[in-house]
């Protein structure tokens, strides 16, 4: 269709949205109200503003609160399942009941401080792996030829759209004892007893690096596209050779994607729950999985909450970085 | 120079056989006549029957269908208008905050995400008896939470690469707001909202960790029970399930992929065609 052809029917639709805004425009309730907000200072800018920050306020913000509020609560028998904090009692007397026996609990118990150790261990090695593998890759995307570059980004961005759930699902089948590797490594002779993979530290590792992968890419990819091929010719022409130029420049340059993509990926990874509990063995301490099981099998919500606070403390730095690197990438966009 | 972009070739091959074995994998075996979902018994469609038989896995796909679409609608609206803040209304009071809270939902992990909304939605029930119980309202409410952050950034990152010269200019002339809004702003990002509704769908249809906190009895969508199942060790007919979903994902990204480039590439035409005729 050509643009000649096309032109009158936009435009028809165009005027069709001017008639219906100008007629709603005309309508006193909208004047009436119009009027009204302005005069209390409200203008539609600030309602556009408004909706979505009153949003998350109350279904993002207000939440935190409320589970810092009944982590300090003890747990009992009933619904809901925890004590109020505060108390009216006869005569207009207010009890407040404020009780750290759930942080006690956490500092005193070896399960959470091993849970907690050991979900950082395994986010923090998963996040090197996926750097390993996710840089040369974005690396390889990033120096691909224009027409090529779209196509490959396009692969990349897929499997994040199809089921994480599915994903992760489909490394049982791959890693089980008469899995696709182990059937295909027999079939060979190389081995004769299966070798077990899946519900093992390592599955665990798969299945996180597998998949957050992609979040470690794209943000290396839009950082390494943008660079200034110049100066890596510049290096060249001097005389440098290119691993020099790529140790002295490229990594130097790259640096806020190295971290956003790291933050993307150990940020999340810290409180996974369904690759552990899909891949890992049934003991494997992560605190996202100790966290559920505090919830949904101990029924103890007090102690879940306090839970939610300490991993939500342990992810207060990771956070910072990831809005540093990420407001960097942004100058650097603008410059 | 030729020993670099064989290493970058074998790079991107080994790279995606990683990202792509796992998922052909799950399609392969669907079509596999044995239970032992990796022991290959020939050639089958018997558990793509077996899918259509099991309503318990149907009524949750309507349920996830049906959270989706309205979520997905409700997040474009709303992460619209605070990509809009973010992107145009230059510095106001309380910016940082706002642009905080829709980047946070991002990475939170999702087990607190879930329990903060399920404690937020238990005291408000006990303060307003609203929402009554859990199910339906609560998860898209949950839902949108989480994914209008991924709209607000994609519709954010769109504004904020155009300038804003057209939505001045007519500005300049005199037009209202709300009119600039829907003739000249809307038309810019309707590709971004577009994917960024495409996007909230399949998070939402998607979404496990969430929907298991807040959910209540008789509500249980589908990746609710796809974990129960799978829990159990691997089944055929979630793969002709997993093989299902994969194929309309692919299908609709590729679909939205062609007509956001042709919308691309027309908005680009038409601005060249403007530029000519000054």
């Amino acid at each position: 269709m050509s643009a000649r052809a096309e032109a009158p029917r936009r435009h028809r639709h165009s005027a069709g949205v001017q008639l219906i805004l100008d007629f709603l425009h005309r309508l006193p309730p909208y004047r009436w109200t119009q009027a009204r907000l302005v005069r209390w200072g409200i203008t539609g800018r600030t309602a556009v503003a408004a909706i979505p920050y009153f949003w998350l306020l109350l279904f993002f913000l207000v939440p935190f609160i409320i589970v810092l509020k009944i982590a300090f609560s003890d747990a009992r028998i009933g619904i809901p399942p925890y004590q109020p904090l505060v108390q009216w009692m006869e005569g207009g007397v207010m009890q407040i009941n404020v009780h750290l026996k759930n942080f006690y609990s956490m500092v005193e118990d070896s399960l959470y401080w091993k849970a907690y150790l050991n979900s950082i261990k395994v986010a923090g090695i998963s996040t090197v792996l996926c750097l390993l593998i996710g840089y040369p890759m974005a690396y390889a995307v990033a120096r691909a030829q224009s027409t090529w570059r779209h196509i490959l980004l396009m692969m990349v961005i897929l499997p994040f759209w199809t089921s994480f759930l599915l994903r992760v699902y489909a490394w049982i089948g791959i890693l089980k004892n008469n899995g696709l590797i182990n059937n295909f490594l027999m079939w060979t002779g190389l081995i004769d007893e299966p070798i077990v993979m899946l519900q093992t530290d390592f599955a665990i590792y798969v299945g996180i690096v597998y998949s957050y992968l992609p979040f470690m890419i794209l943000p290396l990819y839009s950082n390494l596209e943008k660079m200034d091929l110049t100066l890596l010719e510049a290096a060249a022409d001097l005389g440098a050779r290119p691993f020099k130029t790529f140790m002295t420049i490229t990594l130097p340059l790259s640096l806020p994607g190295i971290v956003a993509g790291s933050m993307l990926v150990f940020i999340p990874a810290v409180g996974e729950f369904v690759i552990p509990e899909l891949l890992g063995p049934s003991d494997s301490l992560m605190i996202g999985k100790v966290l559920w099981q505090v919830f949904f099998t101990k029924r103890d919500w007090p102690a879940a909450c306090a839970v939610a606070i300490a991993l939500l403390l342990l992810l207060v730095i990771p956070i910072v970085l990831l809005q540093r690197a990420q407001a960097a990438e942004a100058r650097g966009a603008h410059r | 120079m030729k020993q670099s972009s064989t290493f970058r070739i074998s790079v991107l091959v080994f790279g995606f056989a990683f990202l792509y074995i796992p998922i052909l994998s799950l399609i392969v075996y669907s079509f596999n006549k044995s239970r032992l979902v990796t022991v290959w018994g020939g050639f089958s469609t018997q558990w793509y029957g077996r899918l259509l038989e099991n309503r318990q896995i149907l009524d949750a796909a309507w349920l996830s269908l049906k959270i989706a679409a309205i979520n997905a609608t409700g997040a474009v609206i709303l992460g619209t208008l605070a990509g809009l803040a973010l992107a145009r209304f230059g510095k106001f009071r309380g910016r940082t905050l706002l642009s905080g809270m829709t980047t946070a939902p991002l990475v939170m992990p999702e087990v607190i995400t879930g329990l903060s909304l399920l404690m937020l939605f238990v005291v408000m029930e006990g303060a307003f008896g609203w929402p009554a119980g859990r199910g339906f309202t609560t998860i898209t409410i949950a839902h949108m939470t989480l994914t209008l952050a991924y709209v607000t950034v994609i519709v954010q990152s769109r504004l904020s690469s155009l300038d804003d010269s057209l939505e001045e200019a007519a500005m300049d002339l005199g037009a209202r707001p709300a009119k600039i809004f829907f003739l000249i702003t809307l038309p810019i990002i309707a590709p971004a909202l577009v994917s960024g509704w495409l996007l909230s769908f399949t998070i939402s249809l998607d979404d496990l960790v969430v929907t298991s906190f807040v959910s209540g009895p008789g509500s249980s969508t589908l990746p609710m029970v796809i974990f129960s199942k799978v829990r159990l060790g691997v089944s055929p007919d979630i793969n002709a399930l997993a093989t299902i979903i994969v194929l309309l994902v692919t299908i609709g990204v590729i679909l939205a992929g062609i007509f956001m480039a042709r919308q691309e590439k027309r908005r680009l035409r038409d601005m060249q065609m403007a530029a000519a005729a000054k």
